[in-house]
This record gives structure tokens, sequence and C-alpha cells, in this order.
């Protein structure tokens, strides 16, 4: 491969990736969006329009800065890590192609690892004030960000055995390349254990109700009562693009066709429409799960993620038996 | 053949996914619905042999694990439970998430210690005898830790289940008449608790066998 074709890969891989951030800055509200409107046409009201989270943010944009008075040097700091570390992962991983900029090192654990980074930085942002919510909502999530971690990683693995590699493009690729792998029972099982484990990272139902504002029940909103205007766009829009990143990647890992594997335009443009389908499939159907259950109590939840624990050791050891 | 395989892999899983849901759920009414979804995998396991192999016999078998395990043994207890309200709760002695890390710890162990009978005869349908073995074992431990009459009725019927499972991937099934016989035991056993259930029922108005700590004549 001569120096040039390199090079043309290199600015084509940089080009994936400024399309599938911009991708996911624009669409991870109008799925959140999409999400409420659903939500509300099965309960029966209208609902706010779809485009109603991107109306919000570009209001909060036009806001000033405000911080509390005994903040910290961390608090304004906060917002920039939670936005910056979701960014990167969704720029490395393969979402609408096989190879965007730095793909050989788009790890699972990687990625894992920045997603991580920002939910501590969020946590000490709620920490900061010394409120009481924000405190509390911290320690809500650290437990179950610390019983969710463990479950993450073992389903992983239970994906790595079958691809022989950790690297996210090379799983998307091989289950590209071995249709078969998509149907066998390890994956049924990593999927199950992996969307608990999304619906916890992501404070949706069951575990985190992200349209309350109960002081009993809330997790991630405790955590962002402190921010106002820009701030809190950057930590909306993160926490947005996490969601849209965790299930984007569920969708490319268990359902990897229409992904793009050359650099053509029209490879990527077929991409991208794909992402969207699945993304949006999904999405819907998490709407509808929700509206059809009820927040667990705090106590429960280490039963459910232990339940997702269970499931990706299930997955590893017939990953190990079938092989 | 492949086709065959990928059946038998994702049913057998199935089996002992619902044994870890079993230990799972509270409601005692959903675990009666997990043990006929059960019931229906391990059917599908002997029916998928059944057809590989081309025997007539394991086909019957499949059937008659299909009308016992996944229909008659799960209707007999939701008539047991439809007597006692009070059962939908379970009170676990292990609290839920340790069972799940025991059960955990106990799939890792059937499949450390099911290696050696693998290594016997390996083949397609044996590399699957760790799922049987964790079967076992889970339904064993939701045995031990549950409290009321159909948690542990459920927990035996896991057990049966799993060792089923076994028979069917190592053996390819055992003669006709022992599955008869083994079904018609089981079948026996839920209506001997539903007989038991009941007076136990009319008697101290509780199914719970903690309180069977006194001889009475």
């Amino acid at each position: 491969m001569t120096a040039t074709v390199s090079t043309v890969h290199v600015w084509s891989g940089i080009a994936i990736s400024v399309v599938q951030v911009i991708a996911l800055v624009l669409g991870a509200p109008l799925a959140l969006g999409l999400m409420a409107k659903v939500r509300a046409r099965v309960e029966g009201r209208v609902g706010a329009p779809i485009r109603q989270p991107l109306l919000d943010l570009r209001k909060l944009l036009t806001k000033e800065r405000v911080h509390a008075e005994h903040a910290s040097a961390a608090l304004p700091i906060v917002p920039f890590v939670v936005a910056a570390s979701v960014v990167v992962a969704v720029a490395i991983s393969p979402l609408i192609s096989t190879s965007p900029a730095l793909s050989e090192s788009a790890d699972l654990l990687v990625v894992v690892s920045l997603l991580l980074a920002g939910s501590v930085a969020l946590a000490i942002g709620g920490l900061d004030t010394g409120t009481a919510f924000g405190g509390m909502g911290a320690s809500r999530a650290m437990t179950i960000g610390a019983l969710a971690e463990p479950a993450l990683l073992v389903a992983v693995v239970a994906l790595a055995i079958q691809a022989g590699s950790t690297n996210l493009p090379a799983i998307v690729a091989g289950t590209l390349a071995h249709p078969a792998w998509a149907a066998s029972p390890e994956r049924l099982l990593a999927l199950g254990a992996l969307s608990i484990v999304v619906l916890a990272e992501t404070g949706r139902l069951p575990v985190d109700n992200p349209s309350t504002h109960l002081e009993l029940t809330m997790i991630h909103e405790a955590m962002v009562l402190e921010y106002a205007g820009p701030d809190l766009a950057l930590v909306t829009v993160g926490q947005a693009m996490r969601l849209g990143l965790l299930v984007a990647l569920i969708a490319n890992l268990f359902f990897p066709w229409g992904v793009a594997t050359s650099f053509s335009p029209a490879a990527i443009a077929i991409g991208l429409v794909a992402l969207g389908l699945k993304v949006t499939v999904i999405v819907v159907v998490i709407a509808l799960v929700e509206v059809r259950t009820a927040k667990l109590r705090l106590f429960r939840v280490p039963e459910l993620l232990a339940g997702g624990f269970v499931l990706a050791v299930l997955a590893v050891v017939t990953g190990l038996v079938t092989r | 053949m492949t086709l065959y395989l990928e059946v038998l892999e994702i049913a057998a899983g199935a089996v002992l996914v619902c044994a870890v849901v079993t230990l799972w759920r509270r409601d005692v009414r959903a675990i009666v619905t997990i043990l006929a979804v059960q019931g229906v995998c391990l059917g599908i396991v002997a029916g998928d042999l059944a057809i590989h192999q081309r025997d007539l016999a394991l086909g019957a078998t499949a059937l008659l694990v299909l009308a016992a395990k996944g229909l008659v043994v799960p209707l007999l207890l939701r008539r047991v439970l439809r007597k006692d309200p009070r059962s939908r709760e379970t009170t676990p002695l292990v609290n839920i998430p340790a069972s799940l890390v025991a059960a955990a710890a106990l799939i890792v162990l059937s499949y450390v210690v099911s290696s050696k009978i693998i290594a016997l005869d390996p083949s397609p349908a044996t590399r699957l005898v760790p799922l049987g073995v964790a079967t076992v074992l889970v339904g064993y431990f939701l045995l031990v830790t549950r409290q009321r009459t159909v948690s542990q009725i459920v927990g035996l019927l896991v057990v049966d289940n799993g060792i089923a499972l076994v028979t069917f991937l190592v053996t390819s099934g055992v003669p006709l008449i022992v599955e008869l016989g083994a079904s018609l035991d089981v079948l026996l056993v839920v209506v001997v608790l539903q007989v038991l259930a009941t007076s136990l029922g009319s008697r101290f108005g509780s199914f719970e066998l903690d309180e069977l700590t006194e001889l009475h004549d």
C-alpha cells in the first residue's frame, strides 16, 4: 500500500468521525424527543414536537453562564469533560463505518472508560456545591455504575471470545462477515445483559426516571440541578449522546447490516440512513417498554443489575461451550 | 446440519436461562410461567435431536415432555396458586442479588466440572452438557433457599428438567418407557403437592413450610 493511499484513508477516517459526531449531536436529542413523543402518544397526549430537545438546547445556549456562589473550580470544567469524553467515544466508534479515525484503538474497554470518565466527572460536579441533592444523586449514580460495570465488562468478554478481539470495528466487521454469529446463543445472552446495563447507565426507566424531579427518586437530575445556560446545554447534549452512542453500539454489534465497510460516499450515506433507522426502532421499543414499566425501588436495582451480570456470565460460558 | 446445531444450542441455553430467571423473579405466578417455557425448550431440544437422528421413539418422548412439562405440570401448579393468594411473594433465605451471584458461580463450576465428561466423547451435543449440569445446580439452589411450597416444587422440577437435558444431550434420550415413568413420577409429585397444599391451607391458612415445626396427631 503506497503512502498516498494511506493518507487518503486517514483523511476519510477523520471525515467519517466528523460525520458521526455531527449526526449524534443533532440526532441524539431528536431521539430523546422521539421517545417523549412516543410516550405521550401512547398515554393519549399530543406531546411536544420531536425537535423540542433541540429547541431547548438552542434556548439554553443563548443564556448567560451562572455558577453557584460556593462552587469550586471543578464545577465549570465538568460540562466540558462530560461532553468531550462522549464526543471522543462517538468519533472512534464504528457507527456508520467500520473504519472511522483511530479505529484501531477503538477498543471496547477504551470506549467504556471514556463513558466512565464522563460519569465520574458528573458525580464530582454533583458533589462540588455541597448541596444535599447533588451529593445524593452522585452517590446513587456511582452505586449503580459500580454494579453495572462488572456486567458490562463480562458481556464484552463474551463478544470478544467470539470475534477473537476486543476491538469494536473488528467485532462489527466479523459479524458482517459471519451472519450466523448474530443468532448464536452467547450473542443473545450478551444482548440481554448489555440492554440492562444500557438502561442503567443512561438513567432510563426502570432504574431512573428522566422526566421527574421528585427528590426521593431522582438520580441523574439531582446531579445536574446546579447547572444553568450553556453548561446545562453541554451536560444535556452529553447525556443524550451517551444514550445515542450506547444504543447505536448495541445496534451495530448485534445487527451490523448497513454499516459502511468502504470509503465511498454512497456506502457512508447508506450507513448513515441504516444507523438512523436502527436507532429509531430501538428508541421506539425503549419508549414503549418505559410506558409499561414502573420505576424500580432503589433497593431493587441491584437485583436487576445482578440479573444482567448472570446473563453476561452465562454468555461467556455458552460461548466457551459452543466454540 | 447447522440449523440443527443452532436450534439445539439456543434451546439448551434457554433451559438454563429459564432456571436463572426462576431465581430472579419474586412473583411465584411468573416463576410457574417460566417453568412452562423451560419445559417447552426442553421439548424442543428432544424434538431437534429426534429429527436429526430420525428416531421415532425420541420424537414421542419429545411430545411427552412438551405435554407434561410444558402444559400439564404448570397448569396443576397454577391451580394450587389460585387457592393461596399469599404465595405470590417468595421470601428467599438468601437475598436475590446474592443468589444470582451464586448462580453465576454455579454455572462456572459446572463448566469446569463437565469438561471431564465431555472429553469422553466430544460431539456437538455433548459439548452442551455444562448447560444441563448448571440447570441442575441452580434448581437445587432454588430448592434449598426458598420457603414457599410452590417455589420449592418449582426447584425440584427445575432439577428434573436439568437431569432430562443432560440425558438427552449425552445419550440422545433414555428408552421411552423410562421417560414415561419419570414423567409420571413428576406428575405424581405435583398431584401430591396439590393435595398437601390444599390440606395445609385449610388447616393453617398458610403454605409456609417453616411453620411445620410441631407434630400433631
